[in-house]
């Protein structure tokens, strides 16, 4: 089937299938897994991913055709977002085969929900210098810390965690990736409320959880290598919107603001066109990579400068449209007011802007590392978090 | 839509980059135009024919082959007509067929170039295919070199008009002999030393009709575009390079997040700006349709990307780069002079309002 072909059936699927608003009877979380699990039975779930673990063994090219058709939509999808754009393909990449049998499919068919389990308060761009401590016990693994920026840990049956195994190392290389039970009673998630004033995110605090060590993911002090494999899928998820849902509402798009706005003004009208501009220059970005991907071109770091660049219009546009509408966008219910609240968040989660410009000058210029005071250092006498 | 290279394309690219690295090296531009690069350019890669038809002596390819060509003489910086000649062909191309000027410009023979929009259409006194034109063009790129102008004229009472021709407001376009009587050169001061402008006055000069004038003013965007993205990846090149052999306070610079954070956001927009030139490109040849909004996308986007990293190429060199001896003011000020060669850029900015209906 060809690419057109391809898009077209998708959308006649999503036309029939996708539900028409967020409203409904019974609990959000049921029917998002009901919908899941249609999703995954018609073959939109895990379109890249092996068919030997239950994907659909497609391309990206696929993936973002899918993910373009989507757009129109509200799918959903958002509980299962972190186990398909990030939890799951690290699976798939560094899982072990019973983990992957164990684990894929369900994830894949909405039955089970995924969190991923990295930052600490003391170690946001700074992940490797975690703290959460994961300590052997026989043939199993007992963890005690917290993590913090969690997404849909409240729903979750298993996470991600990344722990320290050894503080006699670096920091790098005393890591260990584990699978988590967020359903162990030594495991307590409580909301945290951000700036928007909703709980999106979740702090984790581990008390005596018990792993056992089948589910470890990679060697034991390795996880470092795990967590960037993760932290890869999870630019490339947030650049192409795998997973996201829609922007079908977005309120500061540019045909939101064509409408609610007065482009009998030239300086509107202006404004207007680079919105129009930065949209259309960053989505031919995406789709360019998403042929080049097709064509064998892994865009690998350069993911990092789409993700960048979309942290950049995203806070550029509920920026625009609140200077364009005025003073009603920041009173009462008004999306705007939600939606300028939420714009600083994409520019922070999944790496800051600060740190994607690493990425790009390290691994896509090549340009020469910053010097290091932390590589050699054992884990146990190094500076981590805030220091007075 | 095309947004990737194919392999032909590839192999056009690296065969253009490769003589223009060898033929036309930064030291050489600095001297200027070399007619014995272009005929070599011309003959050898059959640069100027690429996109005449191949019943005239061309390549018969399009706008997605002509941009990777631009994209190298841009990042080559290569002095002369060239550009010039391109436009002058994309006219051509849009007009019934004129073998000997298509066939002269395959060749390598003839050095077109074309009255850029939104220029003033002349005056011609027409006798059959004939014309005698008047007139005067303050700014004609590669005016002084070039030996055949594409100029819209409008005919004068009292001569057959142009409605013959099948042009609807009487404005045809001529091919006018800037070699022959009637014509007036006077080589202007150019910010871009690398291509040259002339003012032209024409007095009766000797021309020709070819037919209805074309409207190609979003193809040139186009072209011009992928020039511009040949200067961008240029510029950036050069200075990533520098920042990882330059040493400052005991460090290569391109290790300081000041450095390296900027070149990061450039890196951004060459990104972007490849993917709405392949775009455009692609809309040129095959979405006649998109073609408008790609071609205003393509200037108000790249022209203006183009010239911010040549400027902060320029800045991120340092003291170095304000030199006259060093090659960075050369893209900077390619640059500057592409940003503004078809217009004030807010006319492409004015154009995407209008065709959004906002």
């Amino acid at each position: 089937m060809d690419l057109a072909e391809y898009r077209r059936a998708a959308r006649a699927w999503l036309l029939e299938n996708a539900p028409s608003g967020e409203e409904g009877p019974g609990d959000p979380v049921a029917r998002a897994k009901d919908f899941m699990a249609r999703l995954y039975d018609a073959g939109y779930s895990g379109i890249t991913w092996p068919r030997r673990w239950g994907g659909q063994g497609l391309t990206q090219a696929e993936e973002r055709a899918f993910a373009a058709e989507v757009r129109a939509f509200s799918l959903p999808t958002y509980v299962f977002s972190i186990g398909l754009g990030m939890t799951g393909p690290t699976l798939v990449d560094r899982g072990t085969d019973a983990q992957r049998a164990r684990f894929v499919r369900p994830l894949l068919r909405g039955e089970e929900i995924w969190c991923q389990l990295f930052s600490e308060p003391n170690a946001g761009s700074d992940v490797a210098a975690v703290q959460t401590r994961a300590v052997r016990d026989g043939d199993a693994w007992v963890v005690n810390g917290q993590k913090v920026w969690t997404s849909v840990a409240q729903h979750a049956d298993w996470g991600l965690l990344l722990a320290r195994t050894d503080v006699d190392v670096p920091k790098h290389r005393g890591l260990t990736m584990f699978v988590v039970d967020m359903r162990h009673p030594g495991v307590t998630v409580r909301p945290l409320r951000d700036m928007s004033g909703k709980a999106h995110f979740n702090e984790i605090f581990f008390d005596d959880v018990t792993i056992p060590d089948e589910h470890r993911v990679g060697e034991v002090d390795d996880g470092w290598s795990v967590a960037v494999t993760t932290l890869l899928h999870e630019r490339l998820s947030i650049s192409a919107g795998v997973g996201m849902g829609g922007q079908k509402d977005d309120p500061a798009s540019f045909e939101a603001l064509r409408r609610s706005v007065d482009t009998s003004d030239p300086i509107v009208r202006d404004e207007l066109v680079e919105l129009h501009i930065r949209t259309r220059a960053l989505a031919l970005f995406n789709q360019r990579l998403a042929q080049e991907t097709r064509a064998g071109i892994f865009p690998g770091a350069r993911g990092s400068a789409a993700k960048l660049l979309l942290a950049e219009l995203t806070l550029f546009q509920a920026d625009l449209a609140t200077r364009l509408v005025g003073p009603e966008s920041v009173v009462g219910d008004h999306p705007l007011s939600y939606a300028i609240a939420m714009a600083p968040g994409m520019s922070l989660g999944g790496g800051t802007n600060e740190i994607m410009r690493n990425i790009v000058g390290d691994r896509v210029l090549n340009l020469p590392p910053e010097p290091r005071v932390d590589k050699d250092v054992p884990f146990k006498d190094l500076k981590v978090g805030t220091q007075a | 839509m095309k947004l990737v290279l194919d392999d032909d394309q590839r192999g056009l690219r690296d065969a253009v980059r490769s003589f223009l690295g060898a033929a036309s090296p930064l030291p050489k531009v600095r001297e200027g135009y070399d007619p014995g690069v272009y005929a070599r350019f011309n003959g050898e890669l059959g640069a100027s024919g690429l996109i005449v038809p191949e019943e005239h002596g061309g390549a018969g390819a399009g706008f997605a082959e002509l941009a990777v060509l631009l994209e190298e003489t841009g990042a080559a910086l290569l002095p002369g007509p060239f550009l010039a000649t391109v436009f002058a062909t994309i006219a051509l191309t849009r007009m019934p067929p004129d073998k000997e000027l298509l066939g002269g410009v395959a060749e390598g023979r003839t050095v077109a170039t074309l009255a850029l929009p939104p220029s003033q259409a002349v005056a011609a006194r027409v006798r059959g295919e004939g014309a005698a034109v008047t007139g005067t063009l303050e700014r004609v790129l590669g005016g002084a070199e070039a030996s055949v102008l594409l100029v819209p004229a409008r005919a004068e009472d009292g001569t057959e008009d142009g409605a013959e021709d099948g042009a609807e407001d009487g404005v045809v376009m001529t091919a006018v002999d800037l070699t022959g009587p009637g014509v007036t050169r006077t080589p202007l001061e150019t910010l871009d030393l690398t291509r040259g402008q002339a003012g032209v006055t024409l007095d009766g000069a000797r021309g020709r009709v070819l037919g209805p004038a074309p409207d190609v003013a979003d193809l040139l965007c186009v072209a011009l575009a992928a020039e511009q993205l040949g200067v961008m990846r240029a510029a950036l090149d050069a200075i990533v390079a520098y920042a990882k052999v330059r040493v400052a306070f005991g460090r290569y610079i391109g290790s300081y997040q000041g450095v390296k954070h900027r070149l990061a956001d450039m890196h951004a927009k060459l990104e972007q700006a490849e993917s709405i030139v392949r775009y455009a490109a692609w809309a040129a040849d095959e979405a006649p349709d998109e073609l408008p909004g790609a071609a205003a996308l393509a200037q108000a986007y790249v022209g203006r990307a183009c010239f911010e990293v040549a400027r902060d190429h320029l800045l991120l060199h340092g003291g170095i780069g304000f030199t006259w001896e060093h090659d960075a003011h050369l893209y900077y000020k390619r640059a500057k002079a592409d940003e503004v060669l078809l217009g004030p850029p807010r006319v492409h900015r004015a154009r995407l309002a209008r065709l959004l209906e906002l």
